[in-house]
């Protein structure tokens, strides 16, 4: 996580992404600080309107900037992307850091090709003839497994599958050898045995680019499996960010163990679910202190007052924002499995 | 009330849609929706069906409740057989059936109150109730008296599936269908949904059929299940024995590629491929052409039956799984078989 040197692509410092609206300024993204190496997966976790997609959409520079109110820094190798004219902005974006979306039937246009639109990619930043990008795309959809890429390139996206879209869009954000790929919520709208195909592209992708990638999502399972660093967000803000091993091995935070403990199991039937009581909090007003107290068990007194910092309770640990004692967390987080598992187990 | 213990049972049940084809529309084609199920829902329990999308578990649900009419095969309800009955005939036994929809945000109407939704059902079958029965409703699953002049637009999602929820309790019935009743909501209010049904299940004696294609969620609710593949149920029974040891090649795939939050490395089968057109099933057992086990010659030439494979568990294969997880010398068979009958394939079987 804390690659020195080249091997670190991104570096984002307190971003903070405010959208003014009649009924007031939402709250979207508040005090957001990552970082992304080559060969590392970042999983993004987070309900909705937790300001997941937003962090990334503020990242690419695909928020208006006249009406959003954007502060902190997003450092790509040492320049501010934040900062960056948009004809520079441009040079990078597509080409050093691309992304794919949930829904690769929305992202495609229905009446061209989609070798064209691959095609089209490799131009936008690339000064080759038309033959040239099209041998491109269709080494490109080979590479991304899609079976007999030379005529498939010749259909139109509604020819695709669910599946074979979403390799489409992942060879064209790979058009320009990026070194950073973020993936928002690449799966959500696939079947199961899909997905898996996906990710593990994916995850190939990553290894043979050496690239770094984002991956936002719901879906804690998917994170588990391709993460190596995770970051929680809840309304806005980062309630704990650590090495994935750490995340799911032993979880600090009570949001955390709230969204861990609520999910059911494929492995075994659980004594209980246990949900997070009430519902997450409405952005234009969000609560005064940590924005989770409303909803937290194991609030006391400052919670509701005080903001917690994101930072490490013990060296040994990672940093998660919470006020939270450490021996209290030790002792809540080993009581919470029992628990859930229960005689089941 | 009939002897036996089973509240709905389908019989062969076949639903197949015309489709236009072609240019201009000319050519006709039918899509295999529903092909030859037949499953039993027992009383006072939770059936899951599971799929992924297009497998036709929506479909069963909607025949089971002669929201669709079957092409062929039967269905019976409490002892009745409903394949066949007029609309108004259906009438009375619709108190006795209701659904659960997906989307918290289009099933319900956005001009009526809360109480006029929650009240609709009484209205419909000519039952006066008043406004204190669907207060009590209200609180029955969770959501206050108060909330009854308010409009569906004011709830979060998981409040507006409560109040779905409500709807479907109101007329005290005996079959409750669940179709991706959580799916659209974020997982901490997901959890309040289910541990909701199970406590409504209990206090009110309801029959589930719990439709979702999220395995984990299927594993937490249901007490059999019925795992469905492009029309046809491909394995089905006890949900305990079906999680622990599933006998279908299908179904094991399904269960590998769910994602875990628990640590640790497991077996994965990645299935190559997608799931074939319901227009122009493959012939014999559907699930040839992705299946690690396929031998050729028999499984596309010759469609499996549906048979038991272990006490209360069956299964519509061939070659079914002896154990689970496989182990590594069945693994290289299963990746050995599948080479040499088809080397196009990238390899599907390995360790993950």
């Amino acid at each position: 996580m804390t690659d020195p040197g080249d091997r670190l692509l991104l570096d984002v410092r307190g971003l903070t992404v405010r959208f003014p609206t009649s009924d007031g300024v939402v709250q979207a993204v508040s005090d957001v600080s990552f970082s992304l190496s080559r060969g590392e997966t970042l999983g993004v976790v987070g309900e909705s309107g937790s300001g997941k997609s937003v962090s990334n959409l503020a990242i690419m520079g695909l928020l208006n900037r006249q009406r959003t109110a954007i502060a902190g820094e997003v450092l790509f190798r040492g320049r501010d992307l934040l900062t960056l004219p948009p004809d520079q902005l441009r040079h990078i974006r597509g080409k050093e850091i691309a992304m794919v979306f949930q829904d690769p039937f929305a992202c495609l246009h229905p009446m061209y090709r989609v070798g064209a639109q691959i095609a089209e990619a490799v131009r936008a930043h690339d000064d080759v003839g038309k033959d040239r990008a099209w041998a491109r795309a269709v080494e490109l959809l080979d590479h991304v497994g899609i079976p007999n890429a030379k005529s498939r390139a010749r259909d139109y996206p509604h020819q695709f599958s669910g599946g074979m879209r979403q390799r489409a869009m992942i060879a064209m954000a790979l058009v320009h050898n990026p070194s950073i790929l973020i993936c928002d919520e690449p799966t959500t709208a696939l079947d199961v045995t899909v997905q898996a195909q996906i990710l593990e592209l994916i995850e190939d992708v990553k290894r043979e680019f050496d690239i770094g990638v984002i991956l936002v999502t719901h879906d804690l399972g998917v994170v588990a499996e391709t993460a190596s660093s995770v970051m929680v967000m809840y309304a806005g803000r980062v309630m704990e960010y650590g090495p994935a091993r750490e995340i799911f091995a032993q979880p600090q935070h009570p949001y955390t163990w709230g969204l861990l403990d609520s999910m059911p199991s494929v492995e075994r039937r659980l004594a209980a679910l246990v949900p997070i009581d009430g519902s997450p909090p409405s952005l234009l007003a969000p609560p005064a202190g940590c924005p989770f107290h409303p909803r937290c068990r194991y609030r006391f007194e400052p919670c509701p007052t005080e903001r917690p910092d994101l930072v490490a309770p013990v060296p040994e640990a990672h940093p998660d924002a919470c006020h939270l004692p450490w021996d209290d967390k030790l002792r809540e987080g080993a009581k919470r499995s029992v628990d859930r598992v229960g005689e089941a187990a | 009330m009939n002897a036996n213990g089973n509240l709905v049972e389908l019989d062969h049940l076949t639903k197949r849609f015309q489709v236009k084809q072609g240019v201009f529309a000319r050519g006709k084609a039918e899509v295999h929706a529903v092909e030859d199920v037949s499953l039993t829902v027992r009383r006072g329990e939770t059936l899951g069906i599971v799929g992924e999308s297009g497998c036709g578990k929506s479909t069963t649900a909607r025949l089971m409740l002669r929201l669709l009419d079957a092409t062929a095969g039967k269905v019976r309800f409490d002892g009745r057989d409903i394949t066949t009955l007029s609309q108004r005939q259906l009438r009375p036994l619709r108190r006795e059936m209701q659904m659960i929809f997906q989307d918290p945000y289009s099933s319900l109407n956005p001009r009526k109150t809360v109480g006029q939704i929650v009240g609709a059902p009484f209205v419909i079958h000519g039952q006066k109730k008043g406004k204190v029965r669907v207060q009590e409703l209200l609180e029955t699953v969770g959501l206050s008296p108060e909330h009854y002049n308010r409009y569906p637009h004011e709830f979060s999602g998981g409040q507006r599936q409560r109040i779905g929820v409500a709807r479907a309790l109101a007329l005290n019935p005996k079959l409750i269908v669940c179709d991706e009743p959580v799916s659209a909501l974020d997982v901490s209010i997901q959890a309040q949904i289910l541990n909701l049904l199970r406590t409504l299940q209990k206090d009110f004696d309801l029959t589930y059929v719990f439709i979702s294609h999220d395995l984990s969620v299927i594993r937490q609710i249901a007490d059999r299940i019925a795992v469905m593949y492009l029309g046809r149920v491909v394995e089905l029974g006890d949900s305990e024995s079906i999680y622990e040891h599933p006998k279908h090649p299908y179904t094991a795939a399904l269960l590998s590629a769910v994602p875990r939050a628990s640590t640790g490395g497991r077996e994965r089968i990645v299935l190559s491929g997608d799931v074939p057109s319901p227009v122009a099933p493959p012939p014999a057992c559907v699930f040839h052409p992705r299946c690690p086990r396929f031998h050729k010659g028999h499984c596309d030439v010759e469609a499996p039956e549906l048979r038991e494979l272990a006490p209360r568990q069956a299964a519509a294969c061939h070659y079914p799984l002896e154990r689970w997880p496989m182990t590594d010398e069945e693994i290289r068979q299963a990746e050995g078989a599948e080479r040499a009958d088809r080397p196009h394939l990238e390899g599907t079987v390995h360790e993950a």
